[in-house]
């Protein structure tokens, strides 16, 4: 393989610094001591951290995409790995189509979704609901949990299933001791990804969440279409933080490139 | 009564018969080898023993017992998979343990038992690590470990040393023999590898397209092939056409322009016969000092054998003489060529001309 | 027992399918049927049956600006994602690790973060006080303004869709064979034409999946234009939340969004069909 040269790798690295470039300048505005959205270059401040800490209605939309991020992330892996497994294991009539089905949120662009949940929301009478926030998030995040539980299913050793059968295990032991250990690490990737997905979702949420389920993607983007100062700057800052963290885990768990790229790397 | 029977068993699937009309009588203790080419229903058969595979039709019987319908996991039984099949998120010893724990033994015995098998596979050193961290031929040890450990009436071996590499393959096998004979387990195994059913095996099972077409010991399915497909199948063979002159103890056929000697002819005279003499049988000597005479056209060498091509009157006639240290033969040499009257063979059975 | 099977797997995807029954299919049937219904100033939505919101987006020429400016912009997005993703998913395939992972690494994991918040970055970048200006001065063009047009649009946008440019090429150049390159550079090829001929027509269908990819998540953004566009710079996401939030106009916003659905899956079934067909039949 040859190597790159010079210009390929100035490419390269312009290439790089664009991509980083927005996540580094929030972070760095966050701390100015000023008013304006400035660069700090004297001194540096976090008091617009603790702006954004007393900010009440930033905070409690934090702890609403939290909750709404564990429990969409999680309802959906209940019910993507059996979903995943019946895929996977079973050849059916309306396999392809129910493939199709469950991996479609992934071409319905999200504004569509948004709409058309609001108007069966209102239409039944549920706008204001955690549930069915949840539920829409599920929606959403399902196919993620979904493809990755068909990979590990995909790559699993069948016959490693028949030896337990043939030393005595019965059906319900073997998905417990051999199935599930061996494709916990999908299940797991993929239950992350479910989450920080959730968690970030807005496009679809300004249009289901109410003033009580207001999601911090959501309120931040309102917040950044009406006012313009170093707060925002400041729960960017602490959302690449948070984003960075679940990233560590994804990759202490899973592999963050597996999980990226999808297998190779 | 035999041990472990099956009873006109067959496999269908769709329209393909896989199995068809199988009847084997293992005894207890013997170790038996189903041998055959890709496709011929071995492995299906012995996933049906298993319960792995329906059978169609036909009985099971162990030890007295119809097991054609049970589930796979009454059986019992003790499997060797072809891709071993350990479990990767457990250790050695875990792997082990698992059929015991499947047959609730108290934490005693079972590490008592395991330690013994492990001992039995020397593989003691080992039973911390995970799959990933063994070679292949620890972790096939592992497997047959893991299939040991039960005590199962039988063993099943599906082509247990393929993924080893030759040499390895070699020491296994007789590994493999020892560790039957001192257990004592009933063993159906499953090759392709003629060399490995012979080397290792009480009886061997010849299959072809879902059918049985020998059984003998070894030696006797090596001597006296019944088609022509077993005689180059199992070892090699020079297969000669010819027509009956005289039966009986002196029988005589006509091959070609010669005239051959065959002992205890089993044939009409008048009826064609397809017969069959081995490479090793064939002696050399010097020219016009045996039955006939051959030029060679070819030679490999193999270390403790060479291989010669020889043309001759009757046609192509391989011939594997021992290394011995008579000076190798060249391309275009000519010698003589013997074989007593024993050697040459006539292919009986239904597929003769097949 | 064998009843019993042909049922299990129906069982298993059971949740998920009344999951998706309940909350995809039934709610754009719901709003399909909604973008037909009359919409009245005073009373709201009226139960009373039109195609009148079809036609003024087919008609009224605001319409035809808005999406023909959404069309662009997608398409443009998807053209510089190609021009800047392809080359650097190749120099990165010809990286070595640790250096490879990481840098992959940086040009993906920007996914993980959200929208909002990379948005909200350009647009401070971007901005009268952005470095960007800055360097721009410099240069003695520190007049132009390049937040709240469409250029601004586009450059968080291609920040936004390049990896998921990269990702299908980078799992295309994953499966190429070294030793295919090196039979056609065996065979007296140039470097250049072992990429034209060689490379490229293998990697086609993962730059083809991607630019799919990009332009319609393009087509669809909300919060880039939002955030990036400002006020009047409108594009399809924009309008049909306007009509929804603020005129109220249900079905009009349902017919729009309903428009954009359709638009999207059609160019993404007849690409598919024209264009790989091709190349499935060499590739496989």
């Amino acid at each position: 393989m040859k190597k790159n040269g010079f210009l390929a790798l100035s490419f390269h690295t312009a290439v790089m610094v664009f991509m980083l470039a927005p996540l580094v300048i929030v972070c760095l505005v966050a701390f100015t001591p000023g008013t304006t959205l400035s660069v700090p270059t004297t001194s540096f401040s976090v008091r617009w951290f603790k702006a954004v800490f007393a900010h009440s209605d930033l905070v409690q939309s934090f702890w609403n995409s939290l909750w709404l991020a564990l429990g969409s992330a999680s309802l959906s892996t209940l019910i993507a790995v059996p979903g995943g497994l019946a895929m996977t294991r079973f050849h059916f009539v309306g396999r392809n189509w129910l493939n199709g089905l469950f991996l479609s949120p992934l071409m319905i662009p999200h504004l569509v979704l948004g709409v058309a949940l609001l108007r069966m929301f209102s239409l039944i009478g549920v706008t204001g609901s955690f549930l069915w926030l949840t539920l829409a998030h599920v929606l959403v995040i399902t196919p993620y949990v979904l493809r990755l539980v068909i990979a590990a299913s995909i790559g699993f050793d069948r016959t490693c299933e028949q030896a337990a059968q043939s030393l005595g295990a019965g059906r319900l032991t073997v998905f417990r001791r051999i199935t599930l250990p061996m494709i916990l690490p999908g299940i797991t990737g993929g239950w992350l990804l479910a989450f920080i997905n959730s968690f970030d979702e807005v496009t679809m949420s300004i249009f289901v969440t109410a003033p009580a389920t207001v999601t911090l993607p959501v309120r931040m983007y309102m917040y950044a279409t009406e006012s313009i100062d170093p707060l925002m700057a400041a729960a960017s800052a602490l959302v690449v933080c948070f984003t960075l963290l679940v990233m560590i885990l994804i990759d202490r768990l899973y592999g963050l490139d597996k999980i990226l790229v999808g297998g190779k790397s | 009564m035999s041990f472990l029977s099956l009873v006109n068993v067959s496999k269908q699937y769709g329209a393909t018969t896989a199995v068809a009309d199988v009847s084997l009588y293992i005894e207890k203790g013997e170790f038996v080898t189903l041998l055959g080419p890709s496709g011929c229903g071995k492995t299906t058969t012995l996933q049906m023993i298993a319960g792995f595979a329906e059978v169609s039709s036909g009985r099971i019987l162990l030890d007295g017992h119809d097991i054609t319908h049970s589930k796979p996991n009454t059986r019992g039984l003790g499997i060797v998979f072809q891709s071993y099949a350990l479990f990767p998120h457990m250790t050695v010893r875990d792997n082990v343990s698992f059929g015991l724990e499947m047959r609730r033994m108290p934490r005693a015995e079972r590490l008592e038992r395991i330690h013994a098998t492990l001992d039995l596979v020397h593989l003691t050193a080992l039973a911390d690590r995970y799959p990933r961290e063994l070679s292949g031929g620890q972790r096939q040890r592992v497997a047959l470990a893991r299939a040991l450990v039960i005590e199962p009436p039988v063993l099943l071996l599906d082509e247990p040393l393929s993924n080893l590499d030759a040499k390895l393959r070699e020491e296994m096998q007789f590994e493999l023999r020892n560790i039957q004979r001192k257990v004592g387990t009933t063993t159906v195994m499953v090759t392709h590898d003629q060399a490995e059913a012979l080397s290792i095996s009480d009886r061997v099972v010849v299959m072809q397209a879902g059918r049985v077409t020998q059984v003998d010991a070894p030696y006797t399915l090596y001597d006296q092939p019944q088609t022509r497909f077993i005689s180059t199948f199992v070892g090699k063979a020079n297969l000669l056409t010819g027509q009956t002159i005289t039966s009986g103890v002196n029988g005589r056929v006509q091959i070609g322009s010669m005239q051959l000697a065959v002992h205890d002819l089993r044939s009409d005279p008048g009826s064609e016969v397809l017969l069959s003499v081995r490479p090793e049988k064939i002696t050399l000597l010097a020219p016009d000092q045996g039955l006939l005479n051959g030029v060679v056209t070819a030679r490999f060498f193999l270390g403790a054998q060479w291989i010669y091509y020889f043309r001759t009157a009757i046609g192509e006639l391989i011939v594997v003489s021992q290394n011995s240290d008579l000076q190798p033969l060249q391309e275009q040499d000519e010698l003589g060529l013997s074989w007593s009257s024993n050697s040459l063979r006539l292919l009986t059975g239904a597929a003769t001309l097949a | 027992m064998t009843n019993t099977r042909f049922l299990r797997p129906w069982f298993l995807s059971g949740p998920a399918l009344l999951l998706f029954t309940a909350l995809l299919v039934a709610p754009l049937i719901l709003t399909g049927l909604l973008s037909f219904h009359v919409f009245d100033q005073v009373k709201g939505i009226t139960q009373s049956w039109t195609v009148d919101h079809y036609l003024a987006v087919m008609v009224d020429p605001y319409y035809h600006v808005i999406f023909w400016r959404t069309f662009w912009i997608s398409a443009l997005t998807a053209l510089i994602c190609i021009v800047i993703g392809v080359p650097e998913a190749y120099i990165l395939s010809r990286m070595s690790n640790p250096w490879r992972s990481l840098f992959l690494l940086v040009l993906l994991a920007p996914l993980l973060v959200s929208v909002v918040v990379r948005s909200f970055g350009w647009s401070m970048l971007l901005g009268p006080q952005g470095i960007v200006h800055a360097v721009l001065q410099i240069f003695g063009a520190g007049s132009i303004r390049i937040l709240y047009t469409e250029s601004a649009i586009m450059i968080a946008m291609v920040h936004v869709m390049l990896p998921f440019m990269v990702i299908p090429v980078w799992t295309s150049l994953q499966k190429l064979d070294p030793q295919v390159q090196d039979a056609a550079l065996s065979l007296n090829a140039t470097p250049f034409t072992t990429m034209r001929r060689i490379i490229f027509p293998q990697i086609m269908p993962g730059i083809l999946s991607g630019s799919l990819i990009v332009f319609g998540l393009s087509a669809s953004s909300f919060v880039i234009p939002g955030l990036l566009g400002g006020r009047r710079l409108k594009m399809v996401a924009t309008i049909v939340y306007d009509e929804y939030m603020h005129e109220l106009n249900w079905p009009l916003g349902a017919a729009i969004a309903l428009i954009l659905l359709i638009a999207n899956l059609l160019i993404m079934v007849t690409y598919n069909r024209v264009v790989e067909g091709r190349y499935k039949k060499a590739l496989g």
